[in-house]
């Protein structure tokens, strides 16, 4: 059992650099990703949108797996900027737990 | 099992902090490149290397080490790494790159600078006062950082009255255009890539290339900077025959590179998948990144099979007769 955490959600969710809330889950961007990541990012991102801290760092190391290539955003079709998203998730965890 | 993330990214965060680079890297060695070409200091047009070639001996030297310590238990010292590091540079222990590696990658900016003046341009350079972007560092979220390392730029570039640069690679270039002018208020820095660059002005090649070169476009130039139709112009004017893989131009595949730090094994398979896909089409590939060359070059070479990965002024200094 998860706990939802509203400041994490307010810290990073509410946040300008990131946003998936146009997210539609349609799967292109697991399918194009040249690195082969399957969590990133339609699973990932909802962990962030509802709170699920936990779900999120215990993932880090997929989320600094991440190429930042991009491959994903031109299949997109919502036009969700992920790299970016992905950039602040690492912000976030560099910040809390890596204490930079 | 993979490196500690937080202790890698801080031991560079730290650099950075300390020593205004990820790796420490004397004033002599980055201006070591332009020995010789009587660049004027300063000026309103400057070439801007961002340090990232005169980077790459360390980079890859640190590289080969990072991979050895993935599976061992030198991992679990990385801690104890950092916290030497606070107090003296530790990558200057683990062992540099020979010279001839220094010389290679400085040839390739020399090369860069002479075909700019030979098509005409007039540029002049910040030697020891040139500093890093801080690249690494934005890819891995250390925002506070590089928006420090942003500002430190944007004052040295005022304070030389600096209003256009000429970047020699798609990390600087995609730094100083698009994520310093978000974090500086007021930044106009005109920024435009030796590519773009060459596309307009570069002459007819004094000694046609004759030959078929498989292209493969840097994510930051074809994704982040739109930098696609440039390096395909410059080569068709050298007389290369731009040989087009499956993927190519804004779908191009990543090398692997932007993980090598962290994930060496990931980063190798991204690599050796990519080089495939670009040997099925020929052995002669160009790329236009030294992060991409330097991952590509590693996984063609497990090949032997004579696939070869060349940074693309190799072939525009044969073309131009330049290699000084």
């Amino acid at each position: 059992m998860y706990k939802i955490d509203a400041d994490f959600v307010e810290a990073v969710s509410h946040s300008d650099e990131f946003n998936a809330n146009a997210c539609m889950h349609c799967g292109n961007c697991t399918a194009s990703c040249p690195m082969g990541l399957e969590l990133l990012p339609r699973k990932l991102f909802r962990y962030v949108v509802v709170g699920l801290e936990k779900m999120v760092v215990e993932n880090a190391e997929t989320i600094y797996s991440c190429l930042l290539c991009k491959m994903c955003e031109e299949s997109c079709p919502a036009d969700v900027h992920i790299a970016g998203n992905v950039k602040k998730l690492r912000n976030y965890i560099n910040t809390k737990y890596y204490k930079l | 099992m993979a490196l500690p993330t937080g202790k890698v990214i801080g031991i560079m965060a730290d650099n950075l902090r300390k020593r205004k680079n990820v790796i420490p890297l004397s004033a002599k060695k980055s201006t070591a490149w332009a020995e010789g070409l009587n660049l004027p200091r300063g000026g309103e047009t400057v070439i801007y290397t961002g340090l990232l070639y005169q980077l790459m001996p360390g980079i890859t030297g640190l590289a080969a080490k990072m991979a050895s310590y993935e599976n061992s238990f030198m991992r679990h010292l990385m801690g104890m790494g950092r916290l030497a590091n606070k107090f003296i540079n530790v990558a200057a222990f683990m062992g540099g790159a020979k010279p001839a590696v220094y010389k290679e990658y400085n040839r390739i900016l020399r090369n860069i600078a002479c075909l700019l003046q030979k098509s005409g341009v007039e540029f002049g350079y910040l030697y020891e006062q040139e500093l890093y972007t801080g690249a690494l560092l934005h890819d891995n979220g250390v925002e506070h950082l590089v928006k420090k390392q942003a500002r430190r730029i944007w004052d040295v570039l005022q304070a030389n009255g600096v209003k256009e640069v000429i970047t020699t690679d798609p990390h600087t270039t995609n730094m100083l255009r698009s994520v310093f002018p978000e974090v500086i208020e007021g930044y106009d820095l005109k920024v435009r890539s030796y590519l773009e660059v060459l596309a307009e002005v570069a002459p007819e090649a004094t000694n046609p290339l004759n030959k078929e070169l498989v292209i493969h476009d840097s994510c930051m130039y074809a994704r982040y900077e739109d930098v696609i139709d440039e390096p395909r112009q410059v080569l068709a004017k050298a007389g290369a025959k731009v040989v087009e893989p499956d993927y190519a131009g804004k779908l191009t595949w990543c090398c692997g590179g932007p993980v090598e730090s962290l994930f060496p094994s990931k980063s190798k398979k991204v690599a050796e998948e990519r080089v495939s896909q670009l040997a099925e089409n020929g052995r002669q590939i160009t790329a236009m990144c030294p992060i991409c060359v330097f991952s590509l070059r590693e996984a063609a070479e497990k090949r032997d099979d004579g696939t070869e990965i060349h940074d693309i002024i190799d072939h525009l200094s044969e073309a131009y007769c330049l290699d000084k």
